[in-house]
């Protein structure tokens, strides 16, 4: 059985939303390379030593993700454009409980 | 005439280039030859979570094929180049097509080191470097296998701790005195070996292998004047930069194509990015990294320098490993000069090692502890000297010193 699908909203800062489907398990980052959104660099690969896949998490989202580690929170003390809502795209794993999720991307994530 | 990029090499640092040409708004033709079957990918992964299982072939690609429609990039697969001919401005490929360039970028990256010693091409000796390569060894990497791995470096014990914890009885056989010796402190290398003989691996330091032996594939080792029976046998011992297109067109090449602060090699038409190239670093000293930061980093310099835009390459280099359910993260170039200055209890299993340079922070070395290496990696970019006692006091955060 193909791994399930979910739906993960990416909105450009300015406005452009894009709905696409991310495979269960991989990380909101990969899912944003994989179908070209343009606003997420992701320049490591996912291995959270960049801080170039920050996004703004919508609040009624923000309970159903998992709390940040040291590491996600302390890479994005060095972020630009750092809000309450941010959190690193490639520390967050996409599941059933987050199907439907909206991200706000930055103006720039350098 | 639009203008012409051949980009030779389809690695990480290739990959970084198409990306960046475009965003520095080249909009001339771009090709990329690659000799792979596939298109870039991601190599960090393979001697970790693609071996384990735990992270699918697609995953790794860098970006999906419609990035390089989209970015107008010409994807030569499966093909090699044979030789640059800089006075017509051309690369001949193996089957006997010719490119022109305007401009040629070689991203040519590195292959492995191969063992020389008797029984060194038997089958069952593996090395690590592509996806075929851990495909090969996925086949024969099971639960009770005896696994002999050559080279405690990054490589190695990365693959012995996935082989730990796969059940395989791993055994990890290195020349020098202790693990990762050309990359980490004493520190760092006693602590990893502390850790690797928990999780079952035996260690052989000052253990240098003679020879392999075995019925049309390999069945023994012999090392440091023994020999032990193995069903597998990996070799992990460094990497050779690909320079021979580049030294056989006449650029300047020593262990790496030399390049300057611009990535450019010594024709005015031609760069150069990533694990094949030598430069002098941000220190004054000529180095040549194998890093996934040194492939964006230069490929971005290089796509600067090559849209008419360049800028002095001096980002403070850093690198990672992971093994067991510990990160290693790793910003600037030690020295064995270098005062020493430990933050935190290895016991802990999270600590930092900084390396201080006439009181400045050259290095940090860091286990499980990313404000250390990050604050680490920013004084150093800073050139920001620190107190030592302050360093290593764990009542003081980080955040206040950097």
């Amino acid at each position: 059985m193909p791994p399930a699908k979910y739906k993960v909203t990416y909105i450009e800062d300015g406005g452009k939303a894009h709905t696409v489907e991310v495979t269960e398990g991989w990380s909101l980052m990969e899912g944003a390379v994989k179908h070209l959104i343009p606003g997420i660099d992701a320049d490591c690969g996912g291995a959270c030593a960049c801080a170039t896949c920050q996004v703004y998490v919508a609040p009624e989202w923000q309970a159903k993700l998992p709390p940040k580690g040291e590491m996600e929170e302390t890479m994005l003390d060095f972020a630009p454009d750092v809000r309450p809502t941010s959190r690193l795209s490639c520390q967050l794993r996409m599941s059933a409980a987050l199907d439907g999720i909206v991200l706000n991307l930055p103006k720039s994530q350098h | 005439m639009p203008e012409k990029i051949v980009i030779i090499g389809a690695g990480q640092a290739g990959q970084q280039a198409v990306q960046s040409l475009r965003s520095e708004g080249f909009k001339g033709a771009i090709t990329m030859v690659g000799d792979e079957a596939y298109p870039p990918y991601q190599r960090p992964p393979l001697s970790k979570a693609y071996l384990l299982g735990t992270f699918e072939r697609p995953r790794l690609f860098l970006k999906p094929d419609a990035f390089y429609d989209e970015a107008g990039c010409e994807l030569l697969l499966s093909t090699s180049a044979k030789a640059i001919h800089r006075a017509d401005r051309t690369v001949e490929l193996t089957d006997g097509r010719l490119l022109a360039y305007d401009k040629l970028l070689l991203t040519t990256g590195a292959r492995v080191r191969k063992l020389r010693c008797p029984g060194a091409d038997l089958p069952g000796i593996h090395y690590l470097k592509t996806i075929a390569d851990v495909d090969g060894l996925q086949s024969v990497f099971q639960s009770g296998k005896r696994i002999a791995i050559v080279g405690g470096g990054y490589i190695g014990l990365e693959v012995a701790a996935v082989g730990a914890k796969r059940g395989l009885n791993v055994t990890v056989f290195e020349a020098m005195d202790r693990l990762m010796a050309r990359a980490v402190s004493p520190q760092l290398s006693a602590f990893y070996a502390s850790e690797h003989e928990k999780a079952g691996v035996k260690l052989k330091l000052n253990t240098g292998v003679e020879g392999f032996e075995g019925n049309g594939k390999v069945e023994r080792i012999r090392a440091g004047g023994q020999t032990y029976e193995t069903d597998i046998v990996l070799v992990g011992i460094g990497v050779i930069p690909c320079q021979e297109l580049a030294e056989a067109a006449g650029l300047a090449c020593t262990d790496g194509i030399m390049v300057d602060q611009n990535a450019r090699t010594s024709d005015p038409h031609i760069w150069s990015a990533g694990d094949c190239t030598r430069h002098t670093g941000r220190e004054g000293q000529e180095i040549r990294l194998e890093c996934v930061q040194n492939a964006i980093d230069q490929a971005k310099h290089a796509a600067m320098a090559m849209t008419g835009k360049p800028k002095t390459y001096s980002e403070v280099p850093w690198f990672w490993s992971d093994q067991y359910d510990l990160k290693l993260q790793i910003a600037g170039l030690a020295r064995p000069t270098d005062t020493l200055v430990q933050r935190g209890d290895p016991a802990s299993r999270k600590f930092a090692v900084f390396h201080l340079r006439d009181g400045v922070v050259a290095a940090v070395e860091a286990v499980n502890a990313a404000p250390e290496y990050l604050i680490g990696k920013k004084m150093i970019a800073e050139g920001k000297s620190v107190a030592p006692e302050m360093l290593a006091d764990l009542s003081i955060p980080m955040k206040q010193m950097g």
